[in-house]
């Protein structure tokens, strides 16, 4: 059984059909990468995953239980999901008026409401995984873009949670930092965790993913390994995707 | 509820209401038009280089802006004519009193106005050779009163709302004849009430106009301050 | 001219007891007006809650009539209605809260407003609910944003206190017009009264000129 199951999954803004039927499976340990042009539905479909956008049509199913009914949405059953499904942003949305083991021990104590001392301790622990154990008492303010991600990571990892969904994580970093946010994203693979990942980072997609889903117009345009779609592509949009990203090379 | 609501008196006494509206009215009127000359003026010697003007101007917007508006009145209508030894009215009071104390506001609203003005703009008024006075009044100026409407029509309601004091030093503006009417009439609730309605009516409009205002400001793309 | 203050310090303890009563009705006003207004605020900022058209129409009432008339409708209108006692403590104390609850609803809308929605997104990601996000990500951020404001609406509630002197409330102007009508000395007295408040307020308003330039520079 999947861990994730989608179908006909649709989303539009205003006049803009953003998402137009997806169906996609995810088993455990996969790691997917999602490719595609600004403006394809790569970060609305990641968003629907987690009900940060409610979908216009089609069900999501999480470990064989479909979310929602006929289209309408619980508050709690949303809740109950978004603490299974971690997530990070390309802006890293840390919170500023807490330190970096404030912001990864936020979630426990607010949403699991575990005790302040076992929240430390694992948020401890998960810093110190991402390699931040000593910038524990920085404030965000005081953090390289790199950093930031790597605690919002950190934070994501603390809830536990069976899928990581990743949005564009590397986007707004500074290109010398976006090593130190990848090296810790494929231990994370290694480690066997499943998880989405939009990026444009072709190469590292290549290397860590499991399977590379290329969107074009809100549909799901080709899909394959890495070697089938990054390197011998067989859609024509596909090709001139990769084609643009020059960097990408083997 | 087994009061017996009686609009009738209030209704009847219309054209005192009415009255005491445009009394209302015209003191807010000469206090906005007074206060705003008078705001700029402030504003202007707030800024300038010189101490002995910016430094009086200075302490009459602080003291007008941290001083209780009645207190202001009180004083201007008890203690100023025994040290200046004129007569006083409730009216003349109430005008110089509200006329000050709006300049007051004015006054920072024209400095900040003025201060926002980017450096670029008196840089190139004084490249092509103009003098302080016409940077300020044919550059600077125009500019910035377009960003301080938003916070003018802020205090305009504001002033509207301010001279209502003026019926405790018995200037028959609307809230005084309110009071001397409910008295009469023996009927507090339906005068206050309608009275409440009045002037939430009159200033509710005035506030609806000058947000009007702000958004046709903001849809030609004029940033604003305030 | 010659100037007597003599007469004002001989009654030092009627300013005295005015002051008590003004740093009473302040007090009392600053609470409730501060916390109703959260309230209401928080109403306004949920545009599409039940609470919205009443918090609108809350904050549109109580911001568009003067002071003054909400404090002698609820000094001689409201007892008519009402089946108790309304003391000028009271009939100045529900005006000014309300009025202040209605101005300040609009600094605790703009300031939650103004928190970028990148921060619902990193809590609501955590599974937080509504309030959880409320409560612990965002007005903890916004109310230091709304500090200026909000202090700013403190010291206009301080000078309204003298609002309930219409309703011979004993607060320092009512204690000034006392002094002033014993001893004949108006000059003295409401020069007194004006300094006391200048003396209490500037303080303050120079405090609130530090807070938006350190605001201004930490943005």
């Amino acid at each position: 059984m999947s861990l994730l199951r989608v179908r006909g999954l649709a989303k539009r803004f205003g006049a803009n059909q953003v998402l137009r039927g997806i169906d996609l499976d995810v088993e455990a340990g996969e790691r997917i990468a999602i490719l595609g042009a600004s403006g394809s539905g790569k970060s609305t479909l990641l968003r629907c995953l987690n009900f940060m956008e409610m979908p216009d049509q089609g069900t999501v199913t999480l470990d064989g239980k479909a979310i929602g009914r006929n289209g309408k949405y619980r508050d709690g059953e949303l809740i109950a999901v978004r603490q299974r499904v971690g997530m990070v942003f390309q802006q890293f949305n840390l919170f500023p008026h807490m330190t970096a083991i404030g912001n990864v021990m936020e979630g426990l104590r607010t949403v699991k409401r575990l005790p302040r001392q076992a929240a430390h301790a694992r948020a401890e622990k998960e810093l110190a995984r991402v390699g931040l154990a000593d910038k524990a008492d920085t404030y965000p303010a005081h953090l390289s873009g790199g950093q930031k991600q790597r605690v919002a990571i950190a934070r994501a990892l603390a809830m536990d949670p069976e899928l990581l969904l990743f949005d564009e994580p590397t986007s707004a970093l500074d290109p010398e930092l976006v090593g130190e946010v990848l090296t810790v994203i494929r231990a994370l693979a290694e480690e066997g965790r499943t998880m989405l990942l939009v990026t444009h980072e072709l190469g590292f997609a290549y290397h860590v993913a499991t399977r590379v889903i290329f969107l074009a117009d809100g549909a799901i345009h080709e899909q394959g390994t890495p070697d089938e779609v990054l390197k011998h592509p067989t859609k024509e949009r596909t090709r001139a995707f990769i084609a643009r990203h020059k960097e990408f090379s083997l | 509820m087994n009061y017996h609501w009686d609009f009738s008196p209030v209704f009847a006494n219309a054209a005192l209401l009415a009255a005491g509206l445009g009394n209302t009215l015209k003191v807010t009127g000469i206090a906005l038009v007074c206060g705003l000359a008078l705001g700029l003026l402030l504003a202007l010697l707030r800024l300038s280089r010189h101490r002995w003007a910016s430094w009086p101007a200075g302490f009459v917007i602080e003291v007008f802006r941290t001083t209780p508006p009645l207190v202001q009145l009180f004083w201007f209508f008890f203690a100023l004519p025994l040290i200046v030894g004129i007569e006083m009215t409730p009216f003349l009071a109430a005008c110089v009193t509200f006329s000050i104390q709006s300049s007051a506001f004015f006054a920072e609203v024209f400095r900040a106005g003025i201060v926002s003005i980017e450096r670029g703009q008196w840089d190139a008024a004084r490249a092509i050779g103009m003098n302080h006075a016409q940077a300020l009044r044919r550059i600077v100026l125009p500019q910035a009163v377009k960003r301080m409407i938003p916070a003018f029509m802020e205090r305009v309601i504001e002033l509207m709302k301010t001279t209502t004091l003026v019926a405790t030093i018995s200037y028959a503006d609307l809230l005084f004849e309110a009071n001397e009417l409910s008295q009469k009439t023996f009927r507090p609730l339906e005068t206050y009430t309608v009275v409440a309605l009045i002037y939430f009516f009159v200033i509710f409009v005035a506030s609806l106009l000058a947000r009007r205002l702000e958004l046709r400001l903001a849809r030609s793309g004029e940033s604003t301050v305030g | 001219m010659k100037w007597d203050f003599a007469s004002v310090f001989a009654n030092w303890d009627a300013l005295l007891a005015g002051a008590a009563g003004t740093l009473r009705i302040f007090a009392i006003c600053l609470v409730l007006g501060l916390s109703l207004g959260l309230v209401v605020g928080l109403g306004r900022y949920a545009r599409h809650s039940w609470a919205y058209w009443p918090a609108t129409s809350f904050v549109e009432f109580f911001r568009n009539t003067p002071v003054l008339v909400q404090i002698l409708w609820f000094y001689f209108a409201l007892p008519i209605l009402a089946p108790f006692e309304i003391s000028p403590l009271a009939a100045a104390a529900l005006g000014i809260s309300l009025n202040s609850a209605a101005f300040s609803a609009e600094i605790y809308r703009g300031g939650i407003q103004s928190i970028e929605p990148g921060q619902w997104d990193g809590a609501r990601a955590l599974g937080m609910s509504w309030a959880q996000a409320m409560r612990r990500i965002i007005l903890p951020q916004a109310l230091k944003r709304m500090t200026p404001a909000l202090t700013n609406r403190a010291i206009e509630i301080f000078k309204m206190s003298t609002l309930a002197s219409a309703v011979a409330y004993v607060e320092l102007l009512q204690q000034g017009k006392l002094i002033a009508s014993i001893n004949y000395n108006p000059i003295e007295a409401y020069t007194a009264v004006a300094v006391i408040f200048f003396v209490f307020l500037w303080p303050l308003v120079q405090f609130t000129y530090l807070l938006e330039r350190r605001l201004r520079r930490d943005e």
